[in-house]
C-alpha cells in the first residue's frame, strides 16, 4: 500500500543510522565508555579518605574501641582492687594517680571505655533496627499505617528526652544494659523520619516499580531494592548517634542513675568532681575523664561530618 | 513497512491477549485534588502484534501501560489478560504467574535500574523471584546468555548501572524483562530518552527479539514516526481517552479524527523543503460540541478502525475516510 511522505524519510533514517551504526560500532555500542569506574562503597570511601580530619578521627576512634576490648590486658591494675596510695597524686606506675580508696583512675578510665562503647554502639544498634524498619513500613505503605507510626514518632519526640530516661532507669533498675536498651528505645523516632522521607522519594522511582512488576514480594522490595538506598543516610545519622548516646550516659552517671559503681564509666569517675576537695585539689581524678568524653564525642562527630560529605560528594556529582 | 519476513497476523488467527474496556483511572478520586488521567479507554491487542498507542503527554498513555500491568488499582472498567480479569488477580502464586508473563520496559533507563545493584543482581533477581533456577552457578550462566541475547558483554554483569551510557542501561532493562521469559512486553517510552542513533539499535533489537520470542508488544511512544515503523496496529490517546484505534497504514492514510490529523501535521521531516511548507493543523476538542455524552464512544468506521464520536457523526467519518482512499490510491497509481 502506498506511503506517506513524511513517516517515508523517516524510515529511511532508521535504515540509515542502522546502517551507519553498523559500520561504526560492530557488536557493541561504545563499549569504550565503560571501562573504569568503582562501586558506590568505593567512590565514598576514596573521597572519605581525602578527608584529614575523620581519618584522624577514625583512628581514634578505632583506638577507643580496641581499648574497650582489651581493657583487662592494657590496663595496668585490676579495676577494682584497691592497690595504691589513697587519693595520691600521680607517682611511680600510677600514670593518673589514684581515688580515694586506692584504685588506679588510669585502669578505671581504660574500663570506662567498655561501657562508652557498649552504650553508644549498643544503643545504636538497637534505634537503627527499630527506627529503619519503622521508617521504611511507613513510608512504603503509607496511608493509615503511616498516619498510626508517624503519630507515636511525634509522641515521643515531643517528650522530655531526658526526664523520660531518668524516670525509666529509676524504675528499671540502673545498669549497663537498661541504659543501653533504653536510649536505643528511646532514640529511633528522627531516624524514623528521615527513612520515612528518603522511602517516599524512592518508592516512586522507576527501579521500584520494576521490582513490583518484576514480581518481588513486598519484603523483598523494601529490604533488596530500597533499604540499600537508604544505607547512607542512616550510617551518617547512626554514627552521630554514638556520639548523643555517650554523652548522655555520661550525664545519666554523673547524675549518678545510669551505670553504678563500683563499674567505671567516664561518667562516674567524673562524678567525683561533684566534691569540691577533688575539684579543686585532685584534678587527676577528673579532668582526663573529662578529657576523653571531649575526644571521643569530637571524633565521632568528624567521623560523622566526614561521611556526610563523602556521600553527598556523589549526590552532587 | 512491515517488521520483516513476518506479515501482520492473519485475520482468522487473531486472538485478543489484552482486551481493555472503559479503562478508568482516577487519582485521589473523590478529593479536591482528583486527577483524571484515564477516563475511557478501549482497545484489544491480538497475539504476536505490536500494538502502537501514542498521544501528548499526560494523554494517560503510560498511566494505561501501569493499570495493565497492574502497578495499582484502576478505578473504573475492565482489563483482561488472556481471557482473564487482572483484578480477580489476588493470590500470590497467581500474581507470579501474571507478572511471570508480562514485563515491562521504562522510559529512563538510569532510572529504572537500582543504582544499589550490580547488573548480575538486577537480572538475576528476576530469575530468582520466579525460580527459574537452581542455584547461583545456573543464575550467572543464563546471566550472560540474556546479556549476550542484547548485545552486551559478559563482563558487565558485576558493573553497576551508573557505569554505562543510556544505551546500555535501556539493553539492560530489556534483558531483566526478558529473563522471565514473558508473552507479552510493555515498552513505555522506551526509546524517548535516548538518542536517534541508540534509538535505531533499541528498535532493532526490540523488533530481533520479537521474532527470536514470539512475543507481543505494547509499544507506548509519541514519537510517530518511530511508532509507525514498529507497530501493526495503532491506537491515539488524548486526555484520558482512546480518540482512534486502527492499522498502522490506514492511520496514516486515512487519520479521520481531528486529533490525530492535528498529530500527524506535527510530525518534523528531515527535508527543508518540504519543513518550511509544512502547516501544523491544531486540535481544538470545543470542535465536537458533545453537550450530551449519552451517544458518545468508541464507534467502527470500518472493519479495525475505530473512532471516538457521536453516533450520528458515524456515516460522517466514513465518508471522510472513503475520500482519503480515494485520494491515495489516486496519488500513488
Amino acid at each position: 500500500m502506498a506511503q506517506n511522505v513524511g513517516n517515508k524519510n523517516a524510515e529511511a533514517m532508521f535504515h540509515l543510522v542502522d546502517a551507519v551504526e553498523r559500520v561504526n560500532f560492530p557488536g557493541n555500542e561504545a563499549e569504550q565508555i565503560a571501562t573504569d569506574g568503582d562501586s558506590y562503597i568505593k567512590t565514598v570511601a576514596k573521597r572519605f579518605f581525602k578527608n584529614k580530619v575523620a581519618v584522624v578521627s577514625l583512628v581514634i576512634f578505632i583506638i577507643l574501641v580496641l581499648t574497650a576490648v582489651f581493657a583487662n590486658q592494657i590496663a595496668p591494675h585490676p579495676r577494682d582492687a584497691s592497690v595504691g596510695r589513697f587519693q595520691a597524686a600521680p607517682y611511680d606506675n600510677f600514670y593518673l594517680g589514684t581515688d580515694d580508696i586506692g584504685r588506679d583512675v588510669l585502669s578505671r578510665l581504660i574500663h570506662g571505655t567498655q561501657v562508652s562503647m557498649i552504650v553508644g554502639l549498643g544503643s545504636v544498634m538497637v534505634y537503627v533496627i527499630i527506627g529503619t524498619t519503622l521508617g521504611l513500613v511507613s513510608g512504603y505503605f503509607g496511608g493509615f499505617v503511616d498516619s498510626v507510626i508517624m503519630r507515636i514518632t511525634e509522641a515521643f519526640m515531643s517528650f522530655p528526652f531526658f526526664m523520660v530516661i531518668l524516670t525509666l532507669v529509676s524504675l528499671l533498675g540502673s545498669g549497663l544494659w537498661v541504659v543501653t536498651i533504653v536510649l536505643g528505645v528511646l532514640s529511633w523516632p528522627p531516624l524514623c523520619r528521615l527513612v520515612r522521607g528518603q522511602v517516599l522519594t524512592l518508592k516512586k522511582q522507576d527501579f521500584v516499580l520494576a521490582a513490583v512488576a518484576t514480581g518481588y514480594s513486598t519484603p523483598g522490595i523494601l529490604f533488596i531494592h530500597i533499604l540499600p538506598n537508604v544505607l547512607s543516610p542512616i550510617l551518617v545519622n547512626a554514627t552521630f548517634g554514638i556520639a548523643t548516646a555517650i554523652l548522655t550516659e555520661a550525664s545519666l552517671s554523673f547524675l549518678g542513675v545510669g551505670v553504678q559503681r563500683p563499674r567505671p564509666s567516664w561518667g562516674n569517675i567524673l562524678s567525683e568532681a561533684q566534691s569540691l576537695r577533688v575539684l579543686a585539689y585532685e584534678p587527676w581524678r577528673w579532668i582526663p575523664a573529662g578529657i576523653l568524653i571531649f575526644v571521643a564525642v569530637l571524633a565521632i562527630n568528624f567521623i560523622g561530618d566526614g561521611l556526610r560529605q563523602a556521600i553527598e560528594g556523589e549526590n552532587k556529582a | 513497512m512491515r517488521w520483516e519476513g513476518k506479515p501482520l497476523v492473519a485475520e482468522a488467527e487473531k486472538k485478543a491477549i489484552v482486551e481493555i474496556s472503559e479503562l478508568k483511572q482516577y487519582f485521589n478520586a473523590g478529593k479536591k485534588n482528583e486527577v483524571r488521567a484515564v477516563k475511557d479507554v478501549s482497545f484489544s491487542i491480538y497475539e504476536g502484534e505490536t500494538f502502537g498507542l501514542v498521544g501528548e503527554s499526560g494523554s494517560g498513555k503510560s498511566t494505561t501501560g501501569r493499570a495493565l500491568i497492574k502497578l495499582g488499582d484502576i478505578t473504573g472498567g475492565q482489563i483482561s489478560y488472556k481471557g482473564q480479569d487482572i483484578n480477580d488477580i489476588k493470590r500470590r502464586k497467581d500474581l507470579l504467574t501474571f507478572r511471570k508473563s508480562m514485563q515491562m520496559i521504562f522510559q529512563d533507563p538510569y532510572a529504572s535500574l537500582n543504582p544499589r545493584l550490580t547488573v548480575k543482581e538486577i537480572i538475576g533477581g528476576a530469575l530468582k523471584v520466579h525460580g527459574m533456577t537452581q542455584n547461583s552457578k545456573e543464575r550467572t550462566k543464563r546471566v550472560y546468555e540474556l546479556l549476550e541475547s542484547v548485545g552486551l558483554n559478559r563482563q558487565f554483569a558485576n558493573r553497576y548501572p551508573s557505569e554505562f551510557s543510556g544505551g546500555q542501561c535501556q539493553r539492560v532493562g530489556i534483558a531483566r524483562a526478558l529473563a522471565v521469559e514473558p508473552d507479552f512486553i510493555i515498552c513505555d517510552e522506551a526509546i524517548s530518552a535516548l538518542d536517534v542513533s541508540i534509538q535505531a539499535q533499541v528498535v532493532n533489537l526490540l523488533k530481533e527479539l520479537k521474532e527470536q520470542n514470539n512475543l507481543t508488544y505494547l509499544f507506548i511512544a509519541h514519537d510517530l514516526s518511530m511508532v509507525k515503523y514498529i507497530s501493526d496496529r495503532i491506537g491515539v490517546m488524548n486526555s484520558g481517552r482512546v480518540l482512534e484505534v486502527c492499522e498502522a497504514d490506514e492511520l496514516y492514510i486515512a487519520p479521520l479524527h481531528p486529533y490525530t490529523e492535528s498529530l500527524l501535521s506535527a510530525i518534523p521531516t528531515p527535508d527543508p523543503e518540504a519543513e518550511r511548507k509544512r502547516v501544523r493543523t491544531e486540535y481544538d476538542p470545543k470542535y465536537h460540541h458533545y453537550d450530551d455524552h449519552s451517544n458518545v464512544g468508541l464507534h467502527e468506521i470500518a472493519p479495525e478502525h475505530f473512532i471516538y464520536c457521536h453516533k450520528d457523526e458515524i456515516a460522517l467519518y466514513k465518508k471522510k475516510r472513503e475520500k482519503l482512499l480515494r485520494q491515495a490510491k489516486q496519488q500513488y497509481a
